[in-house]
């Protein structure tokens, strides 16, 4: 049996909603007609390959990558870690996993966010790293402060950091974001709510792993990520009805 | 009851928001130093076969404005069909490409090789196309489309002939400007709207 079968359908009713009132940028950048559902083809199944040349040793931590190791950047010492597998339950070894947050006050350094928590001269917000021959990877970093944002009158982002993921196919292509255990702004983010199932906004939120936490450094929480799968059959290559 | 599948669901998408460019091209986003390079500044190197094009294009909100803040990634085929990683394959073709719209004028710009057809899993030739993901604040889950070229044989495509009305297939064609240069202009809503793809 193999696992280089079609892409496994999305299920378009475990993720948020495009068009949400309470999300208001949502309304003018949602498409208004129906996507066009097809079976997947070499175009989406194929997809870039990352090398290890590609990642400085100090890519995944974040505490450190944006002063090159001069200095530590302000904040709750976290260490996000989980593991990247498919649908079959299957790892995803060697595939990028990219993150970007703002800092421990709430601000992004990006030229757009004039929000007045100040920068933290050694805190840049990006990170990325391969996923090992387990799926498994970690980054260090500062846990990012909540902030306000224009949409309703009062919305505030809970703390979240934005997870990007290739996987091995262009169709498996995924942004997420990762919550907090216990954060109350996550039932009242307008972002966090266009998931509608409840299953699946609880699976973005992290859970707090002491286990994984180091005495006396920083707290771990667990994010695992699920990316489509292949289907898995010894027929795949035969045409349909035989 | 029955047996356990133990499948697991995919992990929901969330919007990219609106610094997407830090993360993942942050030194176009003003945030160098980070990394020594964006990653998917080319899809090609010095050498690729093929002609080399570019294709310009905006993408449009669904009040007609040219959005600043989205973040585009292509995939394609090099210019006999191949992807990278396929036998054969010009190893001048990474075949991907991140870019984003200029913050003044509104337009991006690929340069790359035109890609040549691929054939799909039935043995049907599909026509030169580009795969596009397409993700910013206000879209929840990336949006996949496709570009084609005006000047290619596009009547035998299998995905093309997919769309049932048919003026929507110019959504997913690039015009021909000048040799080698090609307009692509991406609607998210109204009039005109891009195909997109749940593929």
């Amino acid at each position: 049996m193999t696992d280089t079968g079609r892409l496994i359908p999305r299920r378009r009713d475990m993720h948020p909603v495009p068009y949400d009132p309470e999300y208001k940028t949502s309304l003018t950048r949602s498409p208004n007609l129906p996507l066009l559902s097809l079976e997947s083809t070499p175009s989406e199944e194929t997809g870039p390959r990352f090398g290890h040349g590609l990642i400085g040793a100090l890519d995944n931590n974040l505490i450190l990558n944006f002063s090159k190791g001069a200095a530590p950047a302000i904040g709750e010492r976290i260490r996000l870690h989980g593991r990247v597998l498919d649908e079959n339950a299957r790892p995803v070894p060697h595939t990028l996993v990219e993150v970007w947050q703002a800092n421990a006050g709430g601000r992004y350094r990006h030229v757009k966010d004039t929000y007045f928590a100040p920068l933290d001269p050694n805190f840049g917000g990006c990170g990325r790293t391969l996923t090992d021959e387990n799926g498994y990877y970690e980054f260090l970093t500062i846990r990012p402060g909540a902030y306000p944002w224009p949409n309703r009158g009062n919305d505030w982002r809970p703390m979240h950091i934005h997870v990007s993921v290739f996987g091995h196919s262009f169709g498996q292509r995924l942004i997420t974001q990762a919550y907090f255990e216990g954060d109350p702004l996550i039932a009242r983010c307008p972002i966090a709510a266009t998931v509608k199932d409840r299953g699946q906004l609880d699976q973005l939120v992290a859970p707090l792993d002491m286990g994984a936490s180091r005495p006396m450094d920083y707290l771990a929480y667990r994010f695992d990520i699920v990316l489509r799968g292949r289907r898995q059959t010894m027929f795949e290559n035969k045409p349909e009805g035989m | 009851m029955v047996q356990k599948l133990g499948t697991l669901t995919e992990t929901a998408s969330q919007t990219g928001g609106p610094y997407v460019h830090i993360g993942c091209i942050p030194t176009f986003a003003g945030l160098p130093g980070v990394y020594p390079e964006d990653l998917g500044l080319s899809p090609i190197a010095d050498g690729a076969k093929g002609e080399v094009i570019t294709i310009t294009g905006s993408i449009y909100d669904g009040t007609g404005w040219a959005m600043r803040d989205a973040m585009f990634e292509s995939w394609q085929a090099d210019g006999a069909g191949r992807y990278p990683g396929q036998p054969g394959a010009d190893p001048a073709v990474n075949g991907f490409c991140r870019f984003a719209a200029d913050k003044d004028s509104g337009e991006f710009t690929l340069r790359t090789v035109k890609p040549g057809a691929v054939m799909g899993h039935d043995g049907r030739m599909m026509a030169p196309h580009i795969s596009v993901w397409i993700v910013a604040r206000g879209i929840n889950i990336g949006l996949h489309s496709r570009i084609y070229f005006e000047d290619e044989d596009n009547s035998a495509d299998p995905l093309l002939a997919r769309i049932e009305q048919r003026p929507r297939v110019d959504t997913l064609i690039a015009k021909r400007i000048a040799a080698g240069q090609y307009r692509f202009d991406i609607r998210l809503q109204g009039p005109g709207e891009t195909v997109f793809l749940d593929i």
